[in-house]
């Protein structure tokens, strides 16, 4: 091993498995990060000398458990752990040691880590920090940059939120099948409010947010490395590779949003929507639909046309209205509506928005839509209020400049 | 004698490389390939997708078993590759179920998306 930026790949890849390990093993959450940090750092003083272990997640998981042990130890006065040196030349041992605290159970201690995050007591804003620390092993820095957030600010909120897990009931016995499939959905939810931090930012935002998109998608290809026959994780995961592929395309250099039928298709990653379209035939196979998937196979009709005309919105229809039934919401029509306009016209759609405008009265979407559909009519005036409505909903400047644009051009007209 | 030479390194690792170590790498490995290429030495070059991606198809029964996942035993070696234009997993699997219908009994096909393709040159 001979540079720095692998130790670190290699101690964050093997950091989700290592922390859950330790977590089952001293059922304190401080505890098990603090022995997994002391880990890093021995591994950081010996792993260039003597170049890293075969299984370094044993190795990691070996040394954090025996490092807290030590602390313990220690504070009894007692004999104190062997020298790094030595234990570094157990390799053999080291493994058979892991396995045995690690053994088969390694996949519900990932998804325990994964799950209390999601602790249904801690609103999405704690949630999401708290996974990124905890599992991902961001810095608090990096978070609270994510977030916009002061430093202080957002270490206050990831100890708000650890205290709270602390004072309730973590569940370490082994989950059941029902529970399980629980735990996976509410995970598979938290992935998703991740990678939406990452991708609702504006262009002057995005730099610092799109690590978010990244993070989401490494902790869904984790999660689907785990449970590999799940449908729905496979969608979650094309789901989200077929949004981040066109984050090259989304605004243009002045920071301005780029729609989807004016971007500049070329720029779209074609690795990316390659794995997810492959993650969308294995889903496919299991003939069990679910949001996921759909919004995947949706995400893949736009991606699949290579001019935004070509786009088959009869199909995409369709499977807006297969969601609607799975997962009835006024988001959903919206989403909906934009497709009817394509297939049936703007007088149709306006007629799908109309029943929905009491609950999305506070959604900028809404309002930017049926202005478009208010002008494609010709009702130029209450397209204009629609547009004003908008602007002041939007949660980015690139979106109310957009929406500006719109009112320029009605102007004009 | 033409030569493959099969790339093993830990996924989740390379995962964690941010998009700038990535893209090193791939300009370091970039070099070498350039350099065999103009000897004339280079056929082709693929960098597979996750193995998330991948789908196994396992023979030894009448219909072969499909199965979501890399190829995971270790009591059987890798002793040959193809590369395969396919529309869908269904032609790629069923593809493979043609190979398994020439070469009936044991061992499995992992079919795996490729991500970057270079096909190099043709060997006299």
């Amino acid at each position: 091993m001979n540079n720095a930026g692998s130790i670190d790949a290699i101690l964050t890849a093997a950091r989700p498995q290592t922390v859950g390990a330790l977590l089952r093993y001293f059922r304190n959450l401080d505890t098990a990060e603090e022995a997994f940090q002391e880990a890093c750092v021995r591994a950081l003083k010996s792993w260039p000398k003597n170049g890293p272990p075969r299984d370094p997640t044993a190795w990691l998981i070996f040394v954090g458990r025996n490092s807290a042990i030590d602390v313990v130890r220690r504070q009894a006065k007692q004999q104190p752990l062997p020298p790094e040196e030595l234990l570094s030349d157990l390799d053999d041992t080291e493994t058979i040691v892991a396995e045995k605290i690690d053994g088969s159970d390694y996949r519900d201690d990932i998804l325990r880590l994964l799950f209390i995050c999601c602790h249904p007591d801690l609103p999405a804003a704690q949630q999401i920090p708290l996974a990124l620390r905890i599992v991902s092993g961001l810095s608090v820095r990096q978070i609270a940059r994510a977030f916009l957030a002061s430093e202080s600010a957002m270490e206050q909120r990831i100890t708000r939120a650890k205290s709270r897990i602390g004072r309730g009931e973590i569940p370490f016995e082994t989950p059941g099948p029902i529970e399980r499939a629980e735990r996976l959905a509410a995970v598979a939810a938290m992935i998703y409010l991740i990678f939406n931090e990452g991708y609702s930012a504006g262009s002057d935002e995005s730099e610092a947010r799109s690590p978010l998109c990244d993070e989401a998608i490494r902790l869904s290809r984790l999660l689907l490395r785990i449970y590999p026959t799940e449908p729905e994780i496979m969608g979650l995961t094309a789901l989200l590779l077929l949004q981040h592929a066109r984050a090259g395309a989304r605004f243009g250099a002045d920071g301005s949003v780029i729609l989807l039928e004016n971007q500049d298709r070329s720029l779209w990653n074609r690795t990316m929507i390659g794995e997810a379209l492959a993650m969308i035939d294995k889903a496919m196979r299991h003939r069990a639909p679910g949001p996921y998937q759909i919004q995947a196979a949706i995400a893949a009709l736009h991606a699949r046309a290579t001019r935004a005309e070509d786009t088959d919105w009869t199909e995409i229809d369709l499977l807006y209205a297969a969601l609607e039934r799975l997962m009835p919401s006024p988001v959903v029509t919206l989403n909906r509506a934009v497709a009817v306009a394509k297939v049936r016209g703007p007088a149709d759609a306006l007629e799908m928005l109309e029943p929905l405008e009491e609950r999305l009265s506070g959604y900028f979407h809404y309002f930017g839509v049926k202005g478009g559909l208010l002008t494609k009519v010709g009702r130029t005036k209450e397209a204009r209020e629609a547009f004003n409505r908008a602007i002041s909903l939007a949660n980015t400047a690139a979106e109310a400049a957009h929406i500006r644009m719109h009112l320029d051009q009605l102007a004009k007209d | 004698m033409l030569y493959a030479i099969l790339c093993y390194n830990p996924e989740d690792v390379v995962g964690s490389w941010t998009k700038e170590e990535d893209d090193a790498v791939m300009a370091r490995l970039a070099v070498v390939q350039e350099k065999l290429s103009r000897q004339g030495r280079l056929g082709p070059v693929a960098r597979l997708l996750p193995t998330t991606a991948a789908t196994t198809l396992r023979k030894g029964r009448d219909e072969p078993l499909v199965i979501d996942g890399p190829f995971a035993e270790t009591k059987e070696q890798l002793l040959g590759f193809y590369v395969v234009e396919c529309a869908s997993l269904d032609e790629a699997l069923e593809t493979a179920r043609d190979l398994a219908r020439a070469n009936p009994g044991s061992g499995s096909y992992e079919i795996r998306p490729i991500g970057i393709f270079k096909p190099g040159s043709s060997f006299p």
